[in-house]
């Protein structure tokens, strides 16, 4: 495999990693514990399939994949916010509940307890492999761009700034005018919607939704996000990191010069590396899982 | 507040979540087209309404009563330890790897201590790592006990698949010392049935921690860091190593919880026998009110919809019980300070 293939492989591994850790550091930096990243992730790729499926057109599976994450995502502002639920427990509810309404109606829709049937998704036209492949795909441009995007919007917009204040010091926000929940429900809705896209590709590129699909993908982004100290650029280059140790335990798998499960690990062994500040010390924002009355 | 008021905001917010469940499970009942009334019949038949299915019930509540009381420790303390379930996976392959160890036919009584040990030792490792980091350094204990949980969970999958298990499977040799009994050789109605002594275990284990928890000096003051971190570390409690010791402690106690699969049912350790039982522990804990009398009937609650799933599971999908799981924990996440707030809205006005 030469350098530009596995470029090409690292960026596919990458794409939904980047669009979750993309709405995850929206959700985080506005206080908001992204535990849910996975659970949108999953609802995301059962809509997806579901909408591919029943239009014949993935991009229809990719508008209720966004519809289907930030559902579920104003399910957990609702509670976490309008209600003040405790974030961690409501978080893992949501993970729950993504799994047993997609496997119900995985049942209910295609009668079957593992997988959809073949959906379409954003087909090469002749035999592209590689960034070939990769270029014809519009959901890889969206997942390229969005970190730049959330970077630009929480630095250098309005709404940026009062993401960052909600999250930091939501009694300060409040006290200049700051409508604390809205900017909140906006932040997790549009976490949500863009998780669900990470989602959406990860069924359209395999063509159909299997059970669990997601396999820890949310929590990989949310290690991305913790690794790279709630920044969104650093996140991103985080996911290209995992991404690459991906590509490179696929690569090593015939050779077993490092056992697979040992790759695996990285991306949280880094996590827990940076959050104990052994080196350099990551700080989460100040209000990150509290509720607030303002 | 009077004890009346206590018992009050701990057991309407489960009441109310379980209303909650059943109308979701009605809805999803009829989008299927069956008669709830009917479906409900069938999972309190196929539950409580026979040996056997009565026999699985226990057997899944035990598994859920360790990870449960874990979780429960852990949020007593303050502390939300979401990595029970590998420390439970810990326990179990700690225990089959000292059963390895031992000859062939040592009677139960004599090494049993030793695998409890073992089993407490690996949990209470898992433990013990995010405890530490907690008091030291500070670093958040949910998400370093993900993590971990994957770590974990990986570094078992090594272990076992390159080093102990029996070819083409994904489980280790089968110990041949201190197997458990099981309920179904005592009475012949249980017989096909997992439950097994285990459950003696757990329930000693729930009246040891409400014992420690409301009886001792430690117990107070872990529940003193619980309720006020500040106001403990004032009145001269050492909140750091409070803190690592109930996560250790909590690990431990999760690890226990692996005997129920290793020592009372297969007899070996089998990858991924502990999947999901860490975040239903979470489940039990939140709906048992972090009680040990509430945990173990949440634990009983929680076994009777799984192994319910599987009974109705000729009329409606056997998934629809892992909507209802969520169903519960939601509503109960979200209803406690709702009904906190509006009870004492109630009280005050009949007060004045």
């Amino acid at each position: 495999m030469n350098a530009l293939d596995f470029l090409a492989q690292t960026l596919r591994i990458a794409i939904p990693y980047l669009l979750a850790a993309a709405g995850g550091v929206l959700s985080e930096r506005a206080g908001l514990i992204g535990l849910t990243l996975e659970g949108y992730m999953l609802g995301g790729a059962f809509c997806a399939a579901v909408g591919s499926y029943a239009a014949g057109a993935p991009w229809v599976g990719v508008v209720a994949a966004i519809l289907g994450g930030g559902l579920l995502a104003m399910l957990y502002a609702t509670s976490a916010i309008r209600f003040k639920a405790d974030q961690v427990v409501v978080g893992i509810a949501i993970n729950l509940l993504a799994i047993g309404l997609t496997r119900f109606f995985l049942r209910l829709i295609f009668d079957s307890s593992s997988n959809s049937p073949r959906v379409p998704g954003f087909e090469v036209k002749g035999s592209g492999t590689g960034f070939v492949a990769l270029a014809h795909n519009p959901l890889v441009w969206i997942g390229v761009v969005i970190i730049p995007i959330v970077s630009l919007v929480l630095y250098r917009t309005p709404f940026g700034l009062r993401v960052r204040a909600v999250g930091e010091h939501p009694a300060a926000a409040a006290s200049v005018g700051v409508p604390v929940m809205r900017v909140r429900y906006l932040a997790v809705a549009l976490s949500g919607m863009i998780a669900g896209m990470g989602g959406a590709y990860l069924a359209l590129d395999q063509h159909q939704f299997t059970d669990g699909m997601t396999a820890g993908r949310g929590f990989i982004a949310l290690a991305a996000i913790i690794f790279g100290r709630w920044d969104p650029m650093r996140a991103g280059l985080a996911c290209l990191l995992f991404a690459a140790a991906e590509t490179l335990q696929i690569q090593l798998q015939g050779t077993q010069a490092i056992p697979s499960q040992f790759v695996e690990m990285i991306p949280y062994v880094l996590t827990i590396v940076a959050l104990a500040g052994i080196v350099g010390r990551a700080v989460p924002p100040a209000a990150l899982g509290k509720t607030t009355t303002e | 507040m009077s004890r009346r008021a206590i018992i009050e905001e701990a057991v309407l917010p489960p009441l109310v979540a379980l209303l909650l469940a059943a109308v979701v499970g009605d809805a999803l009942i009829l989008t299927f087209g069956q008669s709830p009334g009917a479906v409900y019949k069938l999972l309190l038949e196929g539950t409580w309404g026979n040996a056997y299915g009565f026999g699985q019930v226990l057997y899944k509540a035990t598994t859920l009563v360790f990870t449960g009381l874990a979780v429960g420790l852990g949020l007593r303390a303050g502390l939300f330890n979401i990595g029970a379930e590998s420390q439970l996976a810990a326990g179990g392959f700690c225990a089959a790897l000292v059963g390895l160890l031992l000859p062939a036919g040592i009677p139960a009584l004599l090494c049993l201590p030793l695998y409890i040990l073992a089993a407490a030792a690996g949990g209470g490792v898992v433990g013990a790592v995010p405890g530490v980091l907690k008091a030291k350094f500070g670093a958040h204990e949910v998400i370093v006990t993900i993590m971990l949980n994957f770590i974990v969970l990986a570094l078992l999958n090594y272990l076992t698949s390159a080093k102990v298990h029996v070819p083409d499977t994904l489980h280790t040799p089968e110990i041949k010392s201190g197997a458990l009994p099981r309920l179904g050789d005592m009475f012949s109605s249980f017989h096909g049935s997992a439950a097994n002594a285990t459950i003696l275990l757990g329930v000693a284990t729930a009246i040891a921690l409400g014992w420690y928890l409301f009886r001792t000096r430690r117990g107070f003051e872990l529940r003193a860091v619980g309720l006020q971190p500040r106001a403990a570390e004032y009145a001269g409690v050492n909140v750091a190593s409070v803190t690592w010791r109930a996560l250790a402690a909590s690990g431990a106690i999760a690890g226990i919880g692996g005997l129920n699969y290793v020592l009372g049912y297969k007899h070996y350790y089998e990858e991924g026998f502990a999947t999901g039982a860490g975040f239903l522990g979470i489940a039990v804990a939140l709906v048992g009110r972090n009680h040990p009398v509430g945990i173990v009937v949440a634990a009983l609650l929680f076994a009777t919809l799984s192994q319910g799933g599987l009974a109705v599971n000729a009329l409606v999908p056997k998934q629809m019980v892992d909507v209802l799981q969520a169903v519960v924990i939601l509503a109960v996440a979200t209803s406690v300070p709702e009904v906190r707030r509006l009870l004492r809205g109630v009280r005050r006005r009949t007060d004045s």
